[in-house]
């Protein structure tokens, strides 16, 4: 009885292990296959046809044009960077100020309640994000600018700004709050300010996670597409401010896929700029891995 | 402050709560100036929030609560007029383990400084001279003075606890306290650094805690001794190690508490 028992607890320990094991090669398998799928569906005109000069130097994106197709697709790198620029100098800031407010400033029972707070904001769908920036960031910017239309990348830099607060809020937090406390003592002790304590120890000491936090939010701005798809107002333009409307990368994709004839040239342009879109952020993932990497290995 | 002043610190009638919870009660203790005074008594007592008085470091918790009067160099240091930078720039503390900044040997000498005057911009050579003064005063000049510039964190725990003094000096304190400066520490290094207090008493007032009575009778001039959050006896270290007054004490010295 006993020994059958044992016999039993062996086969669902192996079976249990198995599972788990399944599920993390299949999570690797995931990815690959993706990354496969996304390459395989872009490469027949990648290496035949493309020109990457035009792709990367050109702002005529005229993919359905009869006489005179062109696939620059200078000016949706452009709508992504300005987007994407935007948010991070409005997301970055304001993200360690929170974690700093959060970590150094507020007790116990505040600061459950804030971290809760920028837990909820990351849970709010991308869609409901451009909603908001359709519906009321967009008659404000008409007012207070008083311009023909609020949807351009002022609105969609702050959408997207308030989007990647979280990541970056939270990371930043963890990474001050991984500074040892003897650092802040040995500081107060010798006199220092609370500021002076921010941000001439903590801040260098923390500066790695920081640099991690904004990375990631970079990557997720890079990586939005509903919320910038009906804030930015979709027009394929080079922006020359803020007030000005784009279309970016993603948002490209998002609209044209679904009437893009498939393994047309169209279709697999689109593959083409998912491709980027996918290198890019995984470029910057990486990074921010190592650098985070970086601070555990020391 | 009267210069002529016998005592550095002062305490009348002093209480500490860390939320419910009394840590200190009703302490009245005395340290005479230039000597160096011990604190010893079992852990949990509370050596080490009674000298987290001295510089209001304490209050960084914002559940700790306190009764009573400290004076520093004969200033209440609760008078709402007290500026808590001088204070900590009067008092110097040691930690019990290491705590060096994360830059370098030099930086964290002059960082007092550079907190302490933000705008005023110091010549180089002023501040080698001052690093080369610390430095030389705790012994420490002749093996770091090629390796001013590597991170503090990385040298050896003795020197990083020396290097924790030496960041004091250039800030000329009146009172340095030391939390079991030595509990980190192999005997060698304690020995080393013991000789370093001595060398400091005089020119500053040294409080320092430790559970280890040798010690205590080994550089102390005045040694109290704590239970349970009061302070039970406090006199020359000789007479409390020969001849203490209070059973607990001579329970104490003799190890019957552990
Ligand atoms: N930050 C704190 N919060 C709550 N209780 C504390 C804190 N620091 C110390 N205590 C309590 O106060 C008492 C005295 O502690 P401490 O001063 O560290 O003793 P010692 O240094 O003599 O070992 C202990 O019972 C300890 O648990
Ligand atoms: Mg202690």
């Amino acid at each position: 009885m006993h020994k059958q028992r044992r016999r039993w607890e062996v086969i669902a320990e192996a079976a249990m292990e198995v599972l788990i094991r399944l599920c993390g090669v299949s999570a690797i398998l995931f990815i690959l296959s993706i990354f496969f799928f996304v390459f395989r569906e872009g490469a027949g005109f990648l290496f035949g046809g493309f020109d990457p000069r035009e792709f990367f130097g050109s702002i005529e994106w005229y993919p359905t044009s009869k006489t005179n197709v062109r696939y620059g697709a200078l000016a949706l790198i452009a709508g992504t960077a300005s987007v994407s620029l935007l948010a991070m100098s409005i997301a970055v800031p304001f993200g360690i100020g929170a974690a700093i407010f959060i970590s150094e400033f507020c007790g116990g029972r505040l600061r459950e309640i804030l971290k809760i707070i920028i837990e909820l904001l990351a849970a709010i769908p991308s869609v409901v994000w451009g909603f908001i920036g359709l519906t009321v960031m967009n008659p404000i910017i008409m007012r207070l600018f008083d311009a023909p239309i609020g949807l351009n990348v002022l609105n969609g830099g702050i959408i997207v700004a308030l989007m990647s607060s979280p990541i970056i809020v939270s990371i930043s937090e963890d990474a001050l709050k991984a500074v040892p406390d003897t650092y802040r003592e040995a500081a107060l002790a010798l006199g220092a300010t609370k500021w002076q304590l921010i941000y001439r120890v903590l801040l260098p000491a923390a500066k790695n996670g920081l640099l991690a936090a904004g990375l990631l939010g970079v990557g997720r701005a890079v990586g939005e597409t509903m919320a910038v798809l009906m804030a930015t107002g979709h027009s394929i333009n080079i922006p020359h401010s803020v007030m000005d409307s784009v279309r970016t990368l993603t948002a490209t994709i998002a609209a044209e896929l679904g009437e893009a004839p498939v393994h047309s040239e169209h279709y697999q342009v689109l593959f083409i700029i998912g491709i980027l879109l996918f290198s890019i952020t995984f470029v910057i993932n990486l990074t921010a891995d190592l650098v985070v990497r970086g601070i555990r290995g020391r | 402050m009267s210069a002529g002043a016998v005592h550095s610190i002062e305490t009348k009638n002093l209480n500490l709560w860390y939320g419910d919870f009394q840590a200190l009660r009703n302490v009245n203790f005395r340290v005479r100036r230039g000597e160096i005074t011990a604190l010893i008594g079992p852990s949990g007592c509370g050596k080490t929030t009674l000298l987290r008085c001295f510089n209001r470091i304490n209050e960084r918790y914002g559940y700790v609560r306190t009764s009573g009067e400290i004076k520093i160099l004969g200033q209440n240091i609760y008078a709402p007029d007290v500026s808590l930078i001088e204070l900590r720039k009067t008092v110097g503390m040691v930690f019990q383990r290491p705590n060096p900044l994360p830059i370098s040997v030099y930086e964290n000498i002059v960082f007092g400084l550079r907190i302490h005057s933000p705008l005023f911009k110091w010549r180089k050579s002023v501040l080698d001279d001052i690093v080369e003064k610390a430095l030389r005063d705790v012994f420490l000049w002749d093996e770091l003075k090629d390796r001013l510039h590597v991170r503090a964190t990385t040298l050896q725990l003795d020197q990083q606890q020396k290097l924790c003094i030496a960041r004091l000096l250039p800030l000329k304190p009146e009172i340095i306290l030391m939390d079991e400066p030595c509990s980190a520490l192999d005997s060698e290094a304690t020995l080393a650094v013991e000789e370093l207090m001595l060398t400091l008493a005089g020119r500053y007032t040294v409080v320092i805690v430790t559970h280890n009575m040798a010690q205590a009778r080994r550089v102390s001039h005045e040694c109290a001794f704590m239970l349970m959050g009061e302070l039970i006896e406090h006199t020359r270290t000789e007479d409390l190690f020969l001849t203490p007054k209070d059973p607990r004490t001579a329970d104490y010295i003799e190890g019957r508490y552990g």
